[in-house]
């Protein structure tokens, strides 16, 4: 028996298939009878009909029918199943013989090849039916297909061939159903198709009688002795009715035959053959229930099959093969359950064919340790003599029973002797089994299958499983890389209990393999907080950590196999020996070891001018104290490490001497603190310095050492939660002693910024705000040395601060030398302005002067900078210090001015009229909270413009409050244009001004408007009178109207003069006449006034007869049209008499 | 009742864990640690269908051969894992309900001491005489 008996028969698990037989095909020399046999054979998917075709001889033996009994009146069945059934109608019984045959109906030799044929289905059906005459013989029927080179005619036409067919079907005794023809021409695969599903009709047709012919005997069974009959009929049934591939009917024939195993008398000398055939049938049920698609039946068939098979363990001396065949139950179904998936079905997380596998893993797991057990024979029994096992075929007659007593069914052992012998070889033979392969196979499927179904956890454990399996199988090496894969996972998690588990396995492993740092790092571990371990058990870890520290062997690990312990020892006296691979790193954050450290900085930030502080935590928690041999921290910047070091100076002593370094002891609970101390570079001012990591040396030197180092100073595993809980809890602190700490409250400050030195200078501003747009204002920097000695090389740095708005830079600009305004030369920022050194108490002043182009707030910086020399923990240092003010500072505008054109009348201009004067005015409204003086102000006119007189400023000298507004005004007048209308520029209004300052001396600032653009226009009649500034009552007033032809032509006039009120008068009242080009003419009016006030004058109307769209009232506009009338003198008081 | 009886922290470690000395330890805790992961997959499941989040009962988490493991899981994702017999067939859905609620009322209580730091392990007499009623007794 191999390893393998628990696997279920190969033609238990295949898909039965109907069995067509083809003989009368030479498909080794013949080309033809290849290509028909190849087509059946090729390419047989699922949708062809499920049949297995085989080659056979024409004088094939098929097995022989053994003649059917007629009563079982007096028939005891030997066991429930033959071994060889199954085979036999799978691969040796065909439920239909083909026979090929070339013969074309035309044949010349008709006669012959006919009778030829005769003989041939004759001995295919003698070889076959030798109990022919036998009514109980195979039902297994013979078909006739001829192969023939022409293309048959259509059915019915050719009579020649249906005669013949039919002679041919009577001379071989055939049905005409029976007989094909099959034209090799070129649709051989459609031809073959159609000949293999009449082959299946066929075998349907024979299964289903076989499965009459099982059921049929049914009736000459009884319950008392036939009931394995009964078992046997329906698992034929069922088979058959696979065959036939009604799969619906095989299932309820199977389920029926579960039922029957279930109710046979069970006892020791059967129970391997009932749960032998239980499991056959439960295969089946469950493969078809899967095949159904209703996997929930067959995962409720198996749990009934197990709940119903558990407890069924039969002798106790052979209890292993339970458990063998509850692992395979599993197995298999587990195998069952994934080729389902495979073929389409969804599992879920908490069903998937994992567990079964994990099941099987357990049970295989018992089988072991009842094989350990039961097979701990003597050295000196050995296998059995004869072999008992031994059978005279080879093989058993039925599934599940023992060779030593075949066929035998009572319900004690024939001979007892004989069975202990059987049960002897059955032990001894298990005793060879490689179970550890048999666990870490299904543990391995197990994984693979709930790796893929989310169960990470369930996998780690199955892992851990595998990896202490390994460990029995003495691979520690796979051992160790399993467990070592999964530790991590637990670690994360914080499952110390298992953790704890875990890490003793690995640490034997690692033991006895001799793996130094493995085993290193697992005592540290196993000795840590982290283990869950008894402490004596921690005690005896430390001792052997110590040891191999101290390059000595370390005591085995319990529970080690002796003989792997003696290859362990004598593999660590060669590492022991071995010099060199001493030293040994482990980067902690990947572990919980025993030792715990923190590093801190003492502040966040140190100036250069005072000692860096740090300080490292460290403890133990361990059981007895440990001596360490060096700490070092690694900084960011290398050369610092050297202050912050710690060695053992008893160098070369023994490692337990109570040395005066008490110091380097670390006593368990108890937290260890360590100063350290170092003068920062001046390099390094502004940068940052970062503990890179805290290193402690376990061990020697000179000798075995360990290096842990913790990345960052601070923090394995396990601690990132222990701060958080720490941070958490609120319980009262106890109250330490002094120089003890409480290692909770130790903080983390991994690194420190170097900062400058605190500058003892006072910068001080004095300025008045806020600055006026263009102005160069003036910002007064008084600095103030307040330090002892003398500050070197002061630097000023002054102006927009940097990072504002990229315009401001361009409308900014300063200056150290207010006497000329500022330009776009000039830069927004003034950088290091030397100002040389300064005495202790010395004082400078500096003005800066500021131009703001444009309005708006802007961040001025005035950066100061020197350099003075300290004395640091008796160091000199040169510190560079720095002070730095800002201020915000707003920009406004001094004042506006608004411009207007207005005529001689002072009345609103919206264009302005060639040669005829007008003004322009200005107004300057101050805005500045600080008085203006207007130190000048003129008019530079465009060439369209020319002043009438010389234009003098009319506000020189004007001092402007806040909101107080001066205004002046220039007459002028434009000169001829080119065509009637234009709009021309009028040139630049300057107005230079300076703020009024009681305090500084300001410059002058020159302000240049623009002046706007006006439309100047032609006009064809130029009218204007002459007349006093004012008039009296009953006194004449002479008046002078003059007209001017501006164009060149001759212009009618039509002019009249309405009556007023107030003045009577002598002239032309309405007149027309005609002035020439260029001409002027001249019109006298004496007016008389005789109201007195302003008054009114008769109104002119002018009428052009060329230029209709000149109304009288745009000429009008040159006219005055009021004139003030005095009254009369007092002592002529005729006005009165008259009124 | 009950084998094993655990309130695993938020974090997925071990708050209390208790079972019966008879059997292995460390086996248990196995059982626990591997059913983590169904619950996992139930509270990100839950996450989805807001209206089902009030129930807090997992339900059996997953059979074995030999237990059943069922899982209730806290608003606070505290979990408690209960593990049965299976052969203790007698005891119902209800009963592992009210199981249950009884350990988390005791939790609640242990929660609600002042001295008792959230995310330590639970070192409460009154939680292990609650947790000890619903164990089986070991003869």
């Amino acid at each position: 028996m191999s390893p393998a008996q628990w696997d279920l028969p190969p033609e238990l698990c295949c898909r039965p298939m109907a069995f067509v037989a083809l003989t009368g095909l030479d498909v080794v020399y013949n080309a033809i009878h290849r290509a028909i046999w190849d087509a059946f054979c090729a390419n047989r998917r699922a949708d062809r009909v499920p049949i297995s075709f085989k080659v056979l001889a024409g004088d094939h033996e098929y097995p022989k029918c053994r003649t059917k009994r007629t009563s079982y009146e007096w028939y005891i069945p030997k066991g429930i199943l033959k071994t060889g059934w199954m085979n036999k109608h799978l691969n040796l019984v065909p439920a239909l013989v083909v026979l090929f045959y070339e013969l074309d109906w035309d044949d010349p030799q008709w006669k012959e090849k006919q009778s030829e044929c005769a003989t041939k289905v004759e001995i295919v059906r003698d070889k076959f039916f030798s109990h022919r005459t036998s009514l109980q013989g195979r039902n297994t029927k013979v078909a006739v297909v001829l192969i023939q080179k022409k293309t048959p005619l259509p059915p019915g036409e050719d009579l020649v061939a249906s005669e013949r067919a039919s002679a041919l079907c009577g001379a071989c005794d055939l049905s005409g159903k029976s007989l094909f023809v099959l034209p090799h021409t070129d649709h051989l695969v459609g031809y073959i198709i159609r000949l293999e599903n009449a082959f299946y009709e066929h075998a349907q047709t024979y299964y289903y009688n076989e499965i009459r012919r099982v059921k049929s005997h049914k009736e000459f069974l009884n319950k008392t002795t036939h009931q394995l009959l009964f078992v046997r009929h329906q698992f034929k049934m069922g088979f058959f009715s696979e065959l036939k591939q009604d799969t619906q009917n095989a299932l309820k024939y199977y389920r029926t035959a579960y039922v029957l195993i279930n109710e046979l008398r069970a006892h020791e000398t059967n129970m391997l053959e009932i749960k032998t055939m239980a499991g056959f049938v439960n295969y089946k049920i469950c493969r078809l229930c899967f095949q159904h698609n209703t996997p929930l039946d067959a995962i409720a068939q198996f749990r009934k099959h197990i709940d119903l098979c558990k407890k069924k363990i039969g002798s106790a001396e052979l209890a292993f093969e339970h458990t063998a065949w509850m692992s395979k139950q599993f197995q298999s179904f587990g195998d069952l359950f994934d080729e389902a998936i495979k073929l389409g079905l969804t599992a879920i997380q908490t069903q998937n064919p994992g567990f079964y596998y994990q099941q099987g893993a357990y049970y295989a797991q018992e089988r072991k340790q009842q094989a350990g057990q039961l097979c701990g024979h003597e050295p000196g029994v050995g296998y059995p003599a004869p072999d008992p096992l031994e059978t005279a075929s080879g093989a058993l007659d039925f599934y599940g029973q023992r060779p030593w007593r075949q066929g035998h069914q009572s319900i004690d052992p024939p001979d007892s002797e004989k069975e202990k012998q059987g049960i002897l070889a059955l032990q001894v033979k298990e005793r060879d089994v490689l179970h550890s392969e048999l666990i870490i196979a299904l543990l391995s499927n197990a994984v693979a299958q709930f790796k893929k179904y989310k169960c990470p956890r369930m996998k780690s454990h199955l892992m851990v499983q595998m990896g202490e399996e390994y460990y029995h199988a003495k691979d520690y090496t796979k051992a160790l890389k399993l467990l070592d894969y999964v530790m991590c996972d637990y670690r994360t998690e914080r499952w110390w209990s298992l953790l704890t588990s875990i890490l003793c396995t690995a640490l034997k492993c690692s033991y006895l393999m001799g793996q130094v740092k493995d085993y290193i790092t697992y005592s540290m571990e196993l000795v840590g907080r982290a283990s869950i371990l008894p402490e004596e058990q921690k005690s005896r870890i430390e001792k052997n950590l110590i040891k191999v520290l101290m390059n000595e062997v370390p005591e085995p690990e319990p529970d080690c196999d002796p003989v792997s312990v003696k290859a362990a020892q004598s593999l660590w006296s060669d590492r022991i020996s071995l010099a060199g691979n001493n030293e040994i790193t482990i980067e902690v954050q990947d572990y919980a070891p025993f030792v715990q450290c923190k590093a801190k900085f003492l502040s966040p930030s140190f100036h250069i001018d005072e000692p860096v502080q740090l300080h490292v935590y460290v403890r133990a928690d361990c059981p007895h104290p440990v001596r360490f041999s060096k700490l070092c921290v690694s900084l960011s910047n290398q050369e610092y490490n050297q202050y912050c070091l710690l060695e053992d100076a008893s160098k070369g002593k023994d490692i337990l001497e109570s040395s005066s370094q008490e110091n380097m002891c670390l006593v368990p609970g108890k937290t260890r603190k360590y100063c350290f101390k170092f003068v920062a570079k001046t390099e390094d001012v502004g940068k940052k310095v970062e503990i890179m990591s805290v290193g402690l040396m376990l061990g020697r030197e000179t000798g075995r050492y360990v290096y842990l180092t913790w990345r960052g100073g601070w923090g394995d595993a396990a601690s990132s939660h222990e701060t958080l809980q720490a941070s958490r809890c609120f319980k009262k602190r106890t109250r330490f002693p002094e120089q003890q700490v409480d290692w909770d409250t130790v903080s983390i400050q991994s690194s420190t910024m170097i900062i400058s030195r605190v500058p003892k200078i006072s910068v001080q501003l004095t300025h008045e705000p806020p600055t006026l747009t263009n102005e160069m204002y003036c910002m007064t920097v008084t600095i103030q040395s307040e330090e002892g000695t003398v500050a070197k090389d002061l630097k000023l740095t002054a102006g927009l601060k940097p990072g504002q708005d990229a315009n401001l830079t361009q409308s900014t600009q300063i200056t150290l030398n207010g006497s000329e305004v500022c330009d776009d030369s000039h830069p927004a920022l003034l950088p290091d302005i030397p100002l040389g050194d300064l005495q202790p108490g010395q004082k400078i002043v500096k003005p800066l002067y500021i131009r703001c182009v444009s309005t708006g707030s802007r961040i001025l910086l005035f950066h100061v900078a020197y350099s003075v020399s300290a004395t640091v923990e008796g160091k000199d240092i040169t510190c560079k210090c720095h002070k730095d003010e800002t201020v915000t500072v707003e920009t406004v505008v001094p004042f506006e001015v608004a411009m207007k054109f207005v005529s001689s009348k002072f009345e609103h201009l919206e264009r302005v009229y060639v040669d005829i004067p007008f003004l322009l005015m200005m107004d300057i409204l101050s805005a500045s909270p600080w008085p203006i003086e207007l130190v000048n102000s003129e008019v530079q006119l465009a060439s369209s413009m020319t002043a009438i007189d010389q234009p003098m400023s009319q506000v020189e000298g004007v001092t402007l409050q806040t909101s107080e507004c001066a205004s002046e005004c220039f007459l002028l007048k434009c000169p001829p244009v080119q065509n009637g209308t234009s709009t021309v520029a009028s040139g630049h209004y300057i107005i230079s001004w300076k703020r009024k300052s009681a305090s500084a001396e300001t410059s002058m600032v020159r302000t240049i408007i623009t002046l706007p653009h006006v439309m100047v226009e032609n006009i064809p009649l130029y009218i204007h009178a002459e007349l006093p500034s004012f008039g009296c009552v009953r006194e004449s007033l002479p008046v002078r109207y003059r007209l001017e032809n501006r164009t060149g032509l001759v212009q009618d006039v039509e002019i009249s003069v309405e009556p007023s009120d107030a003045f009577m008068f002598s002239g032309l009242k309405q007149v027309r006449m005609r002035i020439l080009p260029g001409g002027e003419q001249e019109m006298l009016y004496n007016f008389y006034p005789l109201m007195a006030g302003y008054q009114v004058l008769p109104q002119l109307n002018i009428n052009l007869m060329r230029f209709p769209n000149i109304s009288s009232q745009l000429l009008r506009r040159f006219l005055p049209s009021r004139i003030f009338v005095k009254p009369q003198g007092r002592n002529g008081d005729t006005s009165i008499e008259a009124a | 009742m009950a084998v094993c009886i655990a309130v695993i922290a938020k974090e997925n470690y071990p708050l209390y864990i208790r079972s019966v000395p008879t059997q292995g330890e460390l086996k248990f805790h196995y059982t626990v640690h591997t059913s983590l992961d169904v619950v996992e997959e139930k509270i990100s499941g839950v996450g989805k269908a807001l209206a089902d989040q009030r129930e807090l009962y997992l339900g059996l988490l997953y059979p074995t051969e030999d237990y059943k493991v069922y899982g209730y899981v806290t608003n606070s994702k505290v979990k408690f894992v209960i593990v049965v017999d299976s052969s203790n067939a007698s005891l119902r859905d209800n009963e592992i309900r009210s199981m249950f609620r009884k350990l988390h009322n005791s939790f609640t209580d242990v929660m609600c001491n002042p001295f008792y730091n959230p995310g330590d392990p639970i070192q409460s007499k009154a939680f292990d005489s609650i947790v000890s009623a619903m164990m089986v007794q070991a003869c």
